[in-house]
């Protein structure tokens, strides 16, 4: 277990190195390369972006350099959004924003899609069921941009309910988190329906069944133990969805979180922002998923990742 | 008599266990006549594979619906402005921010382009980036895993360990990085060269093509699974034997006898592909990324509605409302589809 755990974190960490070796390259197919801007900064500025990254050398040095500078959490300074602020320090302002927020909404698609997934399993083929699935289809097929905007209409203009931008208090907080968690909460309700459904008709249900176990027991304790791994294993995926849908709900509702941030640099052209914060979310997600990969070894020991792929 | 094992069969009916009612003539053990064998076919005709799905397909409620109002919007999209003199860029001096009329069933936005005509524009948009991305996908997808899944052993799993590593690549921040970086040297290139190539590049922005480039790179590796699964079982099939003895090349063993063979499941998985493209197109537009302006698509009529949202909410409702209706039915039709072509896998 310790040796898969290490030979993993080994593999996430070239994977995160590869990841900014290809955001620096492709990076510096933008003309002027990724530290200068359309118009020339200025020459201070010039000289000492010169000299940290040896803009002068060969790119394969530059490229060591930048990768170097990562690890010890330098990634140059901003270049027009808050000018020359070391992006290192932007990053940590507004991750903890968006994380707060990811967070709650990832809490609440798992604790309320799952149940529901397992109560549309539960009742399947009644009119439950069917009620269920279209709200979790129609869920996976309204963009995240639609939900915010709609719940922003619904709730801040026509009936002026709940505030439509900021952080100030807990109930900023409700608009967002449920834009967020819509579609990762009915994704992962159509997967634990489908688990769920898997689950009931293993030879072991009904062993339970015959031995006299009631349907209380034979759903939370044999099912659903089960029914679980699957939907374990698209956490990683669905920290990327929160990510992504970040974006647009922390657009929507004016959050200043790091989502909102990465947007707006990239509108305006602010390469080294757009490389640290693509570096960074990327490792973020690659880091999830070698959890996902190491939990789903804890719960599930039938199965045996060391032994490689089949 | 026939010898099978240890145990004895007769071909001789047993008559006395007949249940009663049934009596056989003597003419009843003749040799049909030509007549006879017609008339049997008539009452029997055989059922393709395409036939037996759309039976099955039509009597799925849910996916009829869908394909209905898919055929509304696609008609919608392509048919409707061909009824109108303006176009997405039209723009009308003093009829800037109409509200819902006659001559205006969108009403109009600030610049007095009628509102209507440009979510007609944005679903065909949606829709032609919808079915473009699908089809890259299908290309690159069915190739890749039918030659790993063919080939085997070590060229397989060198295959599979680079589909892990783009799978773990995550896809939205590439998107956004491919744009960022494609802009500038698109933008420089298309002021150079005046070539017809050129300036479509432009009209497609640089948002749209890194989706189709994304698309290219990492959208595919779900597509390669499934094919590379239903190759690894087909291969095993007698008739990839048959003809590998009697000489075929790979090549023709794949286009010929395992590309047919999993068609159901290569349409399938195009199909339900549709509606993600559709969905990470509206995403970036919404953004500010994809489409650039004057060209629409769903997602940026809602941003610019974004704006206005005390005023004219029906400019975000009515873009919002067609583009899930889109991706509803895409996806229902999609699951349908599946049902139809591959009951097997019917849950």
């Amino acid at each position: 277990m310790a040796k898969y755990i290490v030979k993993r974190l080994a593999q996430s960490l070239i994977l995160v190195i590869l990841v900014a070796c290809l955001t620096f390259l492709l990076m510096n197919l933008v003309p002027g390369g990724p530290f200068l801007s359309e118009k020339s900064p200025s020459p201070e500025v010039l000289a000492a972006m010169e000299a940290k990254y040896g803009l002068d050398q060969p790119l394969p040095i530059q490229l060591k350099n930048y990768v170097v500078n990562m690890f010890k959490g330098d990634f140059g300074v901003s270049l027009k959004m808050q000018k020359n602020r070391p992006v290192i320090l932007i990053i940590k302002e507004m991750f903890p924003v968006s994380a707060k927020i990811g967070l709650i909404a990832l809490v609440m698609a798992v604790t309320i899609g799952i149940p529901l997934g397992c109560i549309s399993a539960y009742y399947r083929g009644t009119r439950i069921d069917s009620a269920l699935r279209v709200v979790m289809t129609l869920g996976i097929s309204v963009p995240s941009f639609v939900i915010a905007t709609l719940l922003l209409l619904l709730f801040c203009v026509k009936f002026q309910l709940l505030p439509s931008m900021g952080l100030n208090g807990w109930e900023n907080y409700i608009l967002p988190c449920t834009a967020l968690s819509f579609y990762p909460m009915c994704y992962t309700g159509r997967l634990a329906r489908s688990s769920m459904l898997d689950a009931i008709n293993q030879d072991y249900i009904r062993t339970a069944k015959a031995k006299g176990a009631s349907t209380k027991a034979i759903i939370f304790k044999h099912a659903l133990r089960n029914a679980l791994i699957p939907v374990l294993t698209y956490l990683g995926p669905l920290t990327a969805f929160i990510l992504s849908g970040g974006f647009v709900v922390e657009t929507v509702f004016s959050i200043p979180g790091l989502g909102r941030y990465f947007i707006q640099s990239i509108l305006n052209r602010d390469y080294p922002i757009i490389m640290a914060t693509t570096i960074f979310l990327a490792a973020l997600v690659i880091f999830m998923n070698l959890v996902v990969d190491i939990m789903y070894r804890v719960v599930d020991p039938r199965i045996d990742i060391t032994k490689g792929g089949n | 008599m026939i010898r099978s094992g240890n145990q004895m069969f007769t071909l001789k009916p047993d008559y006395n266990k007949l249940p009663d009612g049934i009596e056989f003539q003597e003419d009843d053990f003749l040799t049909a006549s030509e007549e006879d064998k017609e008339n049997f076919i008539e009452k029997a005709p055989s059922v393709s594979y395409w036939k037996d799905a759309w039976r099955r397909l039509k009597h799925n409620r849910v996916a009829v619906v869908a394909l209905a109002i898919l055929f509304v919007i696609v008609f919608f999209a392509f048919i409707g402005p061909l009824f109108f003199e303006a176009d997405y860029t039209t723009q009308v001096r003093g009829s800037e921010n109409l509200g819902p009329s006659l001559s205006h069933p969108f009403g109009t936005d600030k610049f007095g382009r009628d509102l209507m005509i440009r979510t007609m524009y944005g679903s065909r948009v949606s829709l032609i980036v919808g079915v473009c991305a699908s089809l890259i996908v299908l290309v690159i997808g069915t190739v890749y895993g039918s030659i790993s899944g063919y080939l085997g052993g070590r060229v397989d799993s060198v295959m599979m360990r680079f589909l892990d590593l783009i799978y773990s690549v995550p896809d939205i921040l590439v998107v956004l990085l491919l744009s960022t970086v494609i802009h500038q040297p698109l933008q420089a290139w298309c002021n150079t060269s005046h070539s017809g190539l050129a300036s479509s590049l432009v009209t497609l922005g640089p948002g749209l093509i890194s989706i189709f480039v994304a698309f290219g790179l990492l959208y595919w590796v779900s597509m390669a699974r499934i094919i590379r699964g239903q190759v690894l079982m087909l291969k095993q099939m007698e008739y990839v034997t048959a003809a590998r003895a009697l000489g075929a090349s790979r090549t023709r063993i794949i286009r010929r006898h395992l590309w047919p063979n999993c068609i159901g499941q290569i349409i399938v998985t195009t199909c339900l592909q549709i509606p993600s493209a559709i969905f990470l197109e509206s995403f970036l537009s919404f953004l500010g990324i994809g489409v650039s302006a004057p060209m629409t698509s769903l997602g940026a009529i809602a941003a610019d509605a974004l704006g206005g949202i005390y005023s004219y909410p029906y400019r975000l409702v009515i873009p919002s409302i067609i583009l899930s209706l889109m991706i509803l039915s895409l996806n229902l039709f999609g699951d349908g589809l599946r049902d139809a072509l591959d009951p097997r896998l019917k849950k």
